[in-house]
Order: structure tokens, then sequence, then C-alpha cells
């Protein structure tokens, strides 16, 4: 009758995959195949991709950076800030979306402010940023607040509006109050939605770090040329014209973002087990 | 067969001249028309009708999720809706169980069937465990208490929810087509599965169907409906005596009990079709 409890037939051996069928074989095959092509492209000077440092020049630009404190504590201060500003708009984007999701007052008072706000570009608050908040600091982790918030809002409300109705249903019938609604049925139904909210809103924490990390001028802890933040780095390096070092921060911000969507990925599958099973 | 009659001292559901009108795009639309019926306590009382006849609404005002616009209903001389209050409360007494089942896909099963006992602070959540465990033992649902309703079957999925609904000790239990996305090998084992949590359960059963084979298999009085707006057509008094199981769909009573019936379903069948009426 069911296919969890009766399937205690031994497994068939599952038969082996082969090599270029595995994900991660996969993606290292793509990786080296894009950084081929750019070398290949770069070195007979193709037009447009050939403008850019081909791997090589990018790479021997960037091991002696390995070594270099200023690079590591460029990608502590990123990271901190990504951070800092992510966290704080989760803190108070997930209430306020749940806010606006369970009140129809609320929601037609502060929507239209929300609305507005939403498409300025964080660039643009660079200078508003800067006049607002009394230290740097500060002025670049609400750039990337900015950055995250939009998106994980957007997300809870939408996430709320589409539980199912019966759903709520079936709560009422069973007794339940307005607060076990919200804590046994909104907050799981909505928590789907949370994640996705967070992972594409870690992304763009690290699309704005660039037109953040120019308000630091390297942050004030400038251990080497290489330090401030790896957005700054960027900066540092286009005013300074070393293309290869643009590539390097651009790269280590790629990777910054690879991992930090990773995690969270993984943490929303912990948090979500019933999806899983789907 | 020795047959035990109703058992159940509470329970009992009377209709009267409910009326229901609501406001559509295309004006006002009558899903329900001076509907009376009196359902007796511990009754399997089967609802027939024609797809959006407003069966549906029906259910949804005893479980007080609609408002009802003329008329009362009553449960054991309790008035749930009625002119001074259009809207019943919804409450644990009368629990539904849904067309596609609404089972919280984020709660184990054994949370899922714990849920209403937990939230109405009857029990702490381990004697609702352990009366959760006995009751999906009895259901056969052993062994799934951890899986989530993702995991598994659709028949059983319904069973969980049935249990779910009779954790809560009602008085009624409103199903409203629960079977109806089953398969038919899958839906006449619930059938009996369905009538064995009956007999163990005493409770008024308000089923909505529009299979006239499983209104006669499962219930005491089947009430065939009018196309909308609803109202009573014919009440069917089924004589084949409980405990059922299979082998009564083959006995002469049950295909006599059929022919009595089939020509005033599809009656209103053809007229339903006729009037283009959309699914509720």
């Amino acid at each position: 009758m069911s296919a969890v409890v009766d399937s205690v037939a031994p497994q068939p051996a599952r038969p082996r995959q082969p090599v270029l069928r595995h994900p991660v074989v996969r993606a290292f095959v793509s990786i080296a195949l894009f950084v081929a092509f750019w070398e290949l492209a770069s070195r007979l000077n193709w037009p447009w991709i050939g403008q850019a440092p081909a791997p090589s020049k990018v790479l021997d630009a960037w091991m002696p950076l390995l070594n270099d404190h200023g690079y590591w504590y460029s990608w502590y201060q990123s990271s901190r800030r990504v951070l800092s500003g992510f966290l704080a708009a989760m803190l108070i984007g997930i209430p306020f979306g749940l806010a606006m999701a369970t009140s129809r007052i609320f929601h037609d008072v502060a929507f239209p402010v929300f609305e507005i706000l939403r498409p300025v570009p964080p660039l643009a608050w660079v200078p508003a940023a800067i006049i607002f908040w009394p230290t740097q600091e500060l002025s670049i982790g609400f750039v990337i607040f900015l950055g995250a918030i939009f998106t994980i809002v957007l997300n809870v409300i939408g996430g709320a509006r589409a539980i199912d109705g019966r759903f709520f249903q079936a709560a009422r019938s069973m007794g339940s109050s307005n607060w076990d609604i919200f804590r046994r049925i909104i907050l799981p139904g909505v928590l789907p939605s949370i994640i996705v909210g967070c992972e594409v809103g870690i992304g763009i924490t690290w699309n704005v770090v660039v037109a953040a990390e120019m308000i630091s001028g390297g942050g004030g802890a400038i251990q080497s040329r290489a330090g401030g933040g790896l957005g700054f780095f960027i900066w540092n390096s286009y005013i300074g014209a070393s293309y290869p070092l643009i590539v390097v921060g651009m790269v280590s911000i790629g990777i910054a973002g690879y991992i930090s969507s990773a995690i969270i990925r993984r943490l929303g599958i912990l948090a979500t087990p019933w999806l899983r099973v789907r | 067969m020795n047959a035990p009659a109703p058992m159940a001292s509470k329970g009992a559901i009377r209709i009267q001249n409910v009326d229901k009108v609501y406001l559509a795009r295309e004006g006002a639309v009558q899903a329900v028309s001076d509907c009376s019926r009196d359902i007796r306590p511990g009754e399997f009382c089967m609802i027939v009708g024609p797809s959006g006849c407003g069966k549906t609404t029906l259910l949804n005002a005893i479980a007080g999720f609609h408002d009802i616009t003329g008329g009362a209903i009553y449960l054991d001389s309790e008035m749930l809706c009625g002119p001074e209050r259009p809207k019943a409360e919804p409450g644990p007494d009368r629990v539904v169980v849904f067309q596609n089942g609404a089972l919280f896909p984020w709660k184990t099963n054994l949370d899922n069937v714990t849920f209403g006992p937990v939230v109405q602070g009857k029990m702490t959540r381990a004697e609702a465990s352990e009366k959760a465990r006995g009751m999906m033992a009895d259901a056969g649902l052993a062994g799934v208490e951890h899986n989530y309703p993702g995991e598994i079957s659709s028949g059983m999925r319904r069973r969980v929810e049935i249990v779910r609904a009779l954790m809560n000790d009602p008085k009624v239990l409103l199903l409203d087509e629960p079977f109806r996305a089953l398969d038919s090998l899958t839906k006449s084992v619930m059938h009996e599965a369905l009538l064995e949590i009956y007999y163990k359960n005493k409770v008024t059963i308000f089923f909505i169907t529009h299979d006239l084979e499983e209104a006669i298999f499962l219930g005491h009085r089947v009430a065939i409906m009018t196309t909308r707006p609803c109202k009573p057509k014919k009440l069917l008094e089924v004589d084949i005596p409980h405990p059922r199981n299979y082998s009564v769909l083959t006995s002469p009573r049950f295909r006599e009990l059929m022919e009595e019936t089939v020509s005033a379903v599809h009656e209103e069948a053809v007229k339903a079709f006729e009037a283009g009426e959309k699914e509720m």
C-alpha cells in the first residue's frame, strides 16, 4: 500500500556513473573551457574580448596576492560588511514583509512608499548614505542593506499570499487562535519563500559591494594596496590602471558570492526538510 | 450481519430553510434555496448532486467558512448560524476533510494528527502523540508517523486527514468529496477503511459526493439535491444493514436502490450540464 513502508527489498547496486556525468566534474569542465576560450581570445587579440587581460596575466597578478595579508583582509572586510548588511535586511525585511502580508491596513499604508523606494539603485543611495550615517562603516552597511531588503520583503509577501486557503480553514476548524495560525501556518508556509528571497538577496549584496565600498576610500585600515574590501580593491585597481587586478577583484567577488549563496541554499534545505521529499 | 444502529447521542444537524445568495460578476447568484434537512445523531448522511449545485456552499455554512443569507442551521439544538449570526464560528466540533486534502506539508503525519488537541490545549504533546499513534495504527497507518505527507500515497494521506479530524472528537465530520482524486481501486479500499473508522468512532458524517454508488454503499440516507439553486429533491433510505462490506455492491437490493435513484440524479446532471454550470 505504501511505497515508503514496503520498500524493504534489497536495493540493486547502483550502476556506476560515468565520470563526465558527475555535476562537479561538469562544473570544472565548464569553467576550464571558459578560461581556455578567454585565454585564446585574449592572445589572438580578438575584438572586444581581446581587450581583457588574459587569464594567465590575471593569475600572475593574483598569485603574489595570496600571500598578501591585505588581500585577505579585503575578503574579511567585504564579507563582514555583506553579512551585517544582509542580516540587518533579514531582521527588518522578514517582519516587515510578514506585517504587510497579514495586515491589510499596514500593507495599504506601507506598500506605496516601499514601491517608490524599491527602484532606486543602491549606487544612487551612496551620497545620501554618506550624509545620513555618522560612520563610514554604517554608510557602507546601509547601501548593502538596501541591496538585499527589497527582494526579501517581496518574497515574504508573495510567499504568504501563496499559502493555500484550505490550510487556514483547516487550522481554524481545529480550534487555532490567530497566534496559532501565524506561528503554525503562516511562518512555515512562508519559509520556502524567505529562503528564496535570502538566496537572491545575498547575491545582490555582492552586486552592490563595489558601490558601497567606494564610500570607504580604503576603510582607514589599509595594510597594503589590496586592503579595504574587495569592492574597493576593484575601484582602486581601476584608478591605478592595473587591469589584471580589476579582474582578480571581479573573480574574487564572484567566488565570494557563489560561496555565500551555496551556504544559504544549504541552510535552506536543512530548514525545510519537507521539501526534500517531493 | 447485525446492524449497530447509530448510537451517538450527539451530532444532530438541523438545516432549516437555508438560503444562500452571493454576489458574482454576473450579479446575484442563488446557490442554495429554501433547503431543509434533518440529520440524525450518528447518521452517515450522503449529499449527492451535480457539480456546482451548491452542496459545498452548504458544507461551508455548517463549518463556519461562509455565511448564509436566510434560514438557520442548528447543531444539537444550538444555533450555529441564523438570522442574528449569518456566519457560524468554526470549531473542533465540526471538522472538515477537504476535497484535495489539506494536510500541512511542513508537519510530519504525526504532528498533523496531533494538531487539533495541541492547539486547543486539551492534551500535552505526549498525550496527543500516544492517542494519535493508536488511532493511526487502527487506520492502517502504523510506520508512517514520522514521514511527511508528501512521502506517502494519496490513499494514506486521506486516511491521515480523517484521523486528524477525528482526533478533535468532533460531533460532525464534514467530508467534501474526499476520495474524488483517487483511482477507483484505492477508492474502494478507502470506503471500507472509512466505514471501519466510522464504526469505531461514533460521529455524524456529512459526506458530499456525486458518485451515486459511493453514496449508497456508505450512507444510511442519501439526499439527492437539485442543481443550482441547491435544494432537496429526493431522500433515499438505504435499508441495507451496517456493517457493510464490498459484497453489498453485488446484492440485488443495492442494484434496486441504484435503479431507483439513478434517473433522479441523471435528470439533475443534465439540467446542470445544459445550464453550463462551472465547478464551484
